[in-house]
């Protein structure tokens, strides 16, 4: 076996004499995509940026290339030829995608300024080793998500570092922009790059990787071959149980529902249009159903989402809330009439960084746990306590501010927030993206448990596992309008994909 | 309770202050003197004042550059209706504040204006104003009326007036921020507006509300002012508003929003007072003697002790 390119043994950290690391051990060999998994909180964002720099390890030991190191901060980490593209783009948005590809090792003219037009070659050669046809006079941020992400990954190519880190980089892809990243990280591979990927889409590990460290509980508990494992193996490993035990109970919760028959209709939108995003959207919802929003990245299932929650004015069409005469024109109006939005975008429109546990948690419901203009905190806290132990919220406490919380416990409780409003309709926008395979489970059974009681639910979802096996009916939309209903039970993936992509233009 | 001061970083600020009160009284005679204390209060009564209701605007993430002339201009305004007596001259003063705290909310939620822009153009029509009112001159207050009382009489010979309303301002600004629902929504648009607007939080209503609270404070500041030193002043309140973010930002509120103390910002107001009455104290004793340059940068060198002491105690530096 070839010596390892990083060696980390014995990692601890903490935050605040709350342990994050106990015991974290991780081995990468050259040329390898290697993946860490684990539950969410489990320590793999901790890991890395300890590893980067970011912060400062109690304890353990960092081989890098054969000999010990001790990286302090994320430039020096670069220097010594590891880059990370982190979860939240980490660019300057305003600027030009050569001025991103090349800040901080800008090539340098005789006289020492910038030389723009070796900058240019140098970034031209790198996007079109990738496939990426841009302009890079423009602005990184007039660009999608996507391809800034393939920026930030070009980047790092461009600095030739060894070792490339991302954190959950796909979940703000869709399926093609997925395996245009995959086919750029094949090539750095190939070129005999190092890879460290964390996901919790195990798909896409069995897909990409080699070899797998799993974390629980701030500890390695294991390190393998990709090849050597099965689904299960890695699940069981990642969440502390037999093989056997989780086969028994099957892989998603909100499959097998019956459906209410015969539920009041909640909500009818007719024929509505906000833009050239979402041109023409009929949809029927009743309570006690769910009922599935599929389609392609852009097809316009987020904006009809949001013109349903009143934050998009309608140019077309009626949005008709049972016992409820008036347009909704706001958020607020949403909210009044028993609507709640759980968004994708949990960064930008979900989460108060500042404020605790509790005080988001608590947020959609503050006009109601007001007594006389002053907030009843006995019972905020007795409430917020409830939703903590119901979704397994793992945080220190509920003071805690929201932003020390790993990604998949901060999505709980942006779920909680919508939950304790107790909507009679319930917007879902991507509700299990990144939250780890146990957490996803709960969710569903709160989800379907919720359906019980007669919400309807709105459920957009990329997987479409979640979306066959959770969604009584299945809505299918192309270029911004509404093209089939698929009813369930039948729907099948061959289907869905079908419906998905027939009559578009290729 | 010092647990939760040290999480939130506003330890720093509460020991400086009772280093600062205890030096004080070691090294000078009439520092602890019933004198000293009530002249104290007096004079930074005005800048508690001003000090809290830019918290409130600081904590949404914006900022009020107004504060100051709209101090001075209420000041004008007080003095000239000081015949009419108290009951009118005060809330003509803090009528005046209240409109340009209307001015601003109305160009930041309805035009949209960044509140730095907005609010300085509100700060120079402020001066304006006041120049105009007051005919480029102090405008003297009628001794003859109650005017005065509110600033010069103390409650059992040690309390001023000023400083009690000045701590109902307070009172009202903690209740809010901690108690409220208005509190939270501040508290949320300064740490995430977008996320507040979805949220169906009333963002627009919490934003004119702090623009108008921090305006009501500036102008009963600028009565205090007419009332306490016998004069409308125009061009009193020059760099006020600098003092005020200096005590927000003393206290611990981040200048982005979104967190932030009203009692620590009231601690960073006493600490800056504090910090001019010793150095007049040291003057007094006569063995050095430091002019009012030289005490600007001393608070200045203060003001960066006491903020790089804030970001040592908020997030300690993890040992390897
Ligand atoms: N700055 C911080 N302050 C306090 N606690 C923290 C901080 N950062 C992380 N933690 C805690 O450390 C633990 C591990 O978090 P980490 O982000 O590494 O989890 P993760 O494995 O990446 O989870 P996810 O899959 O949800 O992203 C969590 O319990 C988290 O609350
Ligand atoms: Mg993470």
């Amino acid at each position: 076996m070839p010596d390892a390119l990083l060696q980390m043994t014995g990692i601890t950290k903490s935050f605040g004499g709350v342990p994050a690391l106990a015991d974290g051990t991780l081995s990468i060999l050259p040329g390898e995509v290697h993946a860490i998994v684990g539950q969410n909180g489990a320590g793999k964002s901790t890991l890395i940026t300890i590893l980067t720099g970011v912060y400062r390890r109690d304890g353990g030991t960092v081989r890098w290339q054969g000999r010990e190191v001790d990286l302090r901060s994320p430039r020096e980490a670069q220097a010594a030829g590891i880059a990370t593209i982190y979860q939240e783009l980490t660019l300057v948005p305003q600027r030009t995608v050569i001025e991103n590809i090349v800040l901080g090792y800008e090539p340098k003219t005789r006289l020492g300024m910038t030389d723009w037009r070796a900058a240019e070659a140098r970034t031209r050669a790198v996007l079109g080793r990738f496939g990426i046809d841009i302009d890079p006079h423009r602005p990184l941020g007039s660009y999608p998500t996507a391809i800034q992400q393939l920026v930030a990954i070009g980047r790092a190519a461009a600095m030739e570092a060894k070792l490339l880190i991302m954190d959950e980089p796909t979940s703000s892809l869709d399926e093609r922009e997925v395996q245009v990243l995959f086919g750029v990280i094949r090539q750095l591979k190939a070129q005999g790059t190092s890879i460290l990927y964390v996901s919790h889409f195990l798909d896409e590990i069995f897909e990409l990787c080699d070899g797998v460290t799993t974390l629980r509980d701030g500890r390695t508990v294991g390190a393998a071959r990709i090849a050597d494992l099965s689904r299960l193996d890695l699940i069981a490993a990642m969440l502390g149980r037999s093989a056997e035990d989780i086969r028994s109970v099957g892989m998603t919760e909100l499959s097998g529902q019956s459906r209410a028959e015969g539920g009041a209709v909640v909500l009818e939108a007719s024929g509505i249009a906000t833009g050239r995003r979402l041109r023409k959207l009929d949809l029927t919802l009743r309570a006690g159903e769910i009922v599935g929003l599929a389609g392609l990245l852009g097809s316009g299932r987020t904006e009809a989402a949001r013109a349903i929650f009143g934050m998009d004015r309608l140019t077309a069409g009626t949005v008709r809330l049972a016992d409820q005469p008036a347009a909704i024109t706001s958020p607020r109006a949403a909210i009044a009439a028993g609507m709640a939005f759980l968004s994708e975008d949990r960064k930008t429109e979900g989460i108060i960084p500042d404020l605790s546990v509790c005080e988001n948690l608590t947020l959609a419901l503050l006009p109601r746990l007001a007594r006389m203009g002053i907030v009843d905190q006995k019972r905020e806290r007795r409430i917020v306590e409830g939703f903590i132990a119901a979704l397994g919220i793992k945080a220190a406490h509920m003071d805690q501010p929201i932003r020390q919380l790993s990604g998949g416990n901060q999505q709980k409780v942006l779920l909680g927030r919508w939950l304790a409003i107790e909507p009679r309709l319930l917007i879902l926008d991507e509700p299990t993206r990144g939250v780890d395979v146990g957490a996803k489970r709960e969710i569903q059974a709160i989800i379907k448990a919720k359906v019980k009681e007669g919400c309807a639910v709105l459920l957009i979802s990329s997987e479409f596992e979640e979306l066959i096996e959770g969604a009584h009916d299945i809505v299918v939309m192309q270029e911004g309008r509404s093209v089939t209903r698929l009813s369930n039970p039948g729907v099948t993936e061959d289907r869905l994909i079908h419906a998905m992509a027939a009559g578009a233009p290729a | 309770m010092i647990g939760t001061l040290l999480r939130q970083g506003h330890l720093a600020v509460w020991v400086a202050l009772a280093v600062l009160i205890l030096f004080g009284t070691l090294r000078y005679d009439n520092f602890a003197s019933a004198y000293n204390l009530s002249s104290f209060l007096g004079y930074n009564s005005m800048f508690i004042l001003i000090s809290v209701g830019m918290c409130l605007v600081i904590m949404t993430g914006g900022i009020d550059l107004s504060v100051g002339t709209v101090a001075a201009l209420a000041s004008v305004v007080a003095a000239m209706l000081s015949p009419l007596g108290l009951a009118v001259a005060l809330p003509a003063g803090m009528a005046a504040g209240l409109a340009a705290g209307a001015l601003n909310a109305a160009m930041i939620t309805g035009l949209r204006l960044p509140p730095f822009m907005a609010t300085l153009a509100t700060m120079l029509a402020a001066k304006g104003a006041a120049l105009w009112l007051a005919d480029n001159r102090t405008v003297p207050v009628d001794w003859t009326s109650d005017f005065t009382a509110l600033g010069m009489n103390k409650v059992a010979d040690l309390l001023p007036w000023t400083i009690l309303v000045a701590l109902v301002a307070v009172v009202i600004a903690w209740v809010v921020v901690d108690r409220t629902p208005l509190g939270r929504t501040i508290l949320a648009i300064g740490g995430n507006a977008e996320a507040a607007h979805l949220m169906g939080l009333k963002t627009r209503r919490a934003e004119v509300f702090v623009y108008l609270f921090s305006g009501a404070c500036a102008g009963l500041a600028g009565v205090f002012l007419a009332s306490g030193y016998g004069a409308g002043q125009p061009l009193e309140g020059a760099g006020w508003e600098l003092a005020a973010i200096a005590a927000v930002v003393v206290g611990g509120t981040l200048l982005t929003g979104g967190m932030g103390s009203v009692t620590a910002t009231v601690a960073g107001a006493l600490l800056f007072g504090l910090v001019f009455n010793l150095l007049n104290f040291e003057n007094g004793r006569g063995t050095i003697s430091l002019s009012a340059n030289w005490q600007s940068v001393i608070r200045g060198a203060f003001l960066l002790i006491v903020i790089l002491l804030q970001a040592r105690l908020a997030r300690p530096v993890p040992k390897t």
